[in-house]
């Protein structure tokens, strides 16, 4: 079996597992959009009813960066999920004494999981947008939708490389954010600053949006090849 | 096991204590040289004509962060020794862990040190600049590290599992120090303070910071040496301790 069949056949099973337990829809989902809300909560600080649009409020200039902050904090729940299903059963093991390419194990995973992620980053945006009362000009949706895909490959990426490292452990719960968000802290400064420009906040040009981009493409891919590279001794070790 | 690089924990139980000769001439070597310091940081040198006497934090400072900068490369060296090297030898594992600890406790007098010198000269504690962002986030990182070591499991599992992540951290400095860079690059605010200000140092003060790298190199290595011992103790204690509950097991057994 090619490894490329393999990738598919592990995203596939996870979206599988992800569409019959609908965890995603029933609590992910959920726990971002209340996060944005209680973002709202925290730092509203100006923004009455009836407020000219020439002030911008704090929501607005924040928004972008926001969103990239529900998607990192929803990451560290997918990825305890992705991962909770493998450990659960010893499936990873199982996978493992199958003799699975653990590189084909991995893209499979980064897969599945970068696919639940865009889905919750396109919602993200979307209730940024309305909720915040950010526009996004015709222009910025080409680089709003690279910014996407790159931030989104990265993040899962360095989310299934430390899921498999702390699957199976007690204290995985609070390890995982300790280990993951200082990782993605670039994906975070890049794609919230070509978010901003895309959308234009805070008077920020459109050109200044696609050096972010090359970042989040270096990062994805730094870590697309070292974590495939590093993924298989890592489980190789899990108990 | 074979054991390239430290003693076997067997020559180091037998021993009763992790000192040696070598460590002990080491010890006292970093004691003169401390005392060579404190002698030429708050005496000799002289106080710097704009920052007075708040210059002298540099005779830490400096020697800290290059402490814990050159114990997170040994941590990573000694990583990819492990991981690589046909031996698997659990010395080098010790070795990084042992760095890796003493590295973070220099960031962390780093962090101190020049905070106090911050809120002295800058007249704040905290500048999001990109050096001290990056720093603090590569504190963070190695913290992460050291709690990898202690997830459990055999000493090769640990060993191995934490050397991908210790080598995984050559792979995210880079990143996020460009990265931070990047973002203050395009979002400094006009400041008057100039976190990167040139000192031009005059004669007896480049000394007095040479003396204090030398003499924090020393220490480093004395600590390293010592803590790696104890780490090895540590293991033998964990590899006896189960040998005597299965033993233990099997008396029980018999009795029964």
């Amino acid at each position: 079996m090619s490894r490329w069949r393999i990738v598919r056949l592990i995203a596939a099973k996870d979206l599988r597992i992800e569409r019959r337990s609908r965890v995603m829809t029933n609590q992910v989902l959920p726990f971002a959009a209340v996060t944005m809300v209680m973002f709202a909560f925290a730092l509203d600080a100006k923004g009455a009813p009836g407020d000219n649009q020439e002030a911008s409020t704090v929501l607005e200039l924040v928004a972008p960066g926001l969103v990239w902050l529900a998607t990192l904090f929803s990451l560290l729940v997918l990825v305890q999920r992705a991962f909770a299903v493998e450990s659960d059963d010893g499936a990873l093991d199982a996978l493992r004494v199958a003799g699975v390419d653990p590189v084909a194990i991995y893209w499979g995973k980064s897969l599945a999981l970068a696919a639940q992620l865009a889905v919750l980053e396109v919602l993200l945006l979307v209730t940024a947008v309305f909720l915040y009362g950010a526009e996004v000009p015709l222009g910025g949706v080409a680089l709003l939708a690279v910014t996407l895909v790159l931030a989104t490959t990265g993040l899962a990426c360095v989310g299934t490389l430390y899921g498999g490292l702390t699957a199976g452990f007690s204290g995985r719960e609070s390890l995982l954010p300790l280990l993951v968000l200082p990782v993605v802290a670039p994906v975070l400064i890049g794609a919230t600053r070509a978010v901003e420009s895309a959308l234009g906040t805070d008077g920020v040009a459109l050109s200044e949006g696609w050096p972010w981009v090359g970042l989040l493409a270096v990062f994805a891919a730094a870590f697309g090849v070292g974590g495939a590279l590093a993924f298989g001794p890592l489980i190789e070790e899990a108990t | 096991m074979n054991e390239t690089l430290t003693s076997t924990p067997e020559a180091t139980a037998r021993r009763a204590g992790t000192g040696t000769r070598a460590t002990r001439i080491l010890g006292v070597l970093t004691v003169a040289m401390m005392g060579w310091l404190v002698a030429f940081g708050l005496g000799f040198s002289p106080a710097d004509r704009d920052q007075a006497d708040s210059v002298r934090i540099m005779y830490v400072h400096v020697p800290t962060v290059w402490v814990a900068y050159v114990a997170f490369a040994a941590t990573a060296l000694c990583s990819a020794l492990y991981l690589f090297g046909k031996k698997k030898s659990l010395g080098f594992d010790r070795f990084a862990g042992a760095s890796a600890e003493i590295g973070v406790v220099f960031m962390a007098l780093t962090l101190v040190s020049g905070m106090l010198w911050g809120r002295i000269t800058w007249g704040v504690y905290w500048q999001w600049d990109a050096r001290l962002t990056t720093t603090a986030l590569l504190f963070v990182s190695y913290i992460g590290y050291l709690a990898v070591r202690n997830l459990g499991g055999s000493h090769h599992q640990r060993a191995k599992r934490s050397a991908v992540i210790g080598m995984l951290v050559v792979l995210e400095v880079p990143l996020v120090h460009f990265s931070v860079r990047m973002w203050r690059s395009l979002h400094q605010d006009a400041s008057v303070l100039d976190p990167d200000g040139d000192v031009t140092l005059d004669g007896l003060m480049l000394f007095s910071l040479f003396v204090g790298v030398i003499a924090f190199s020393l220490l480093y290595a004395w600590l390293l040496l010592h803590r790696s011992r104890g780490l090895a103790l540590q293991d033998m204690i964990d590899d006896q301790g189960l040998d005597r509950a299965l033993d233990a097991r099997r008396a029980e057994a018999v009795a029964g």
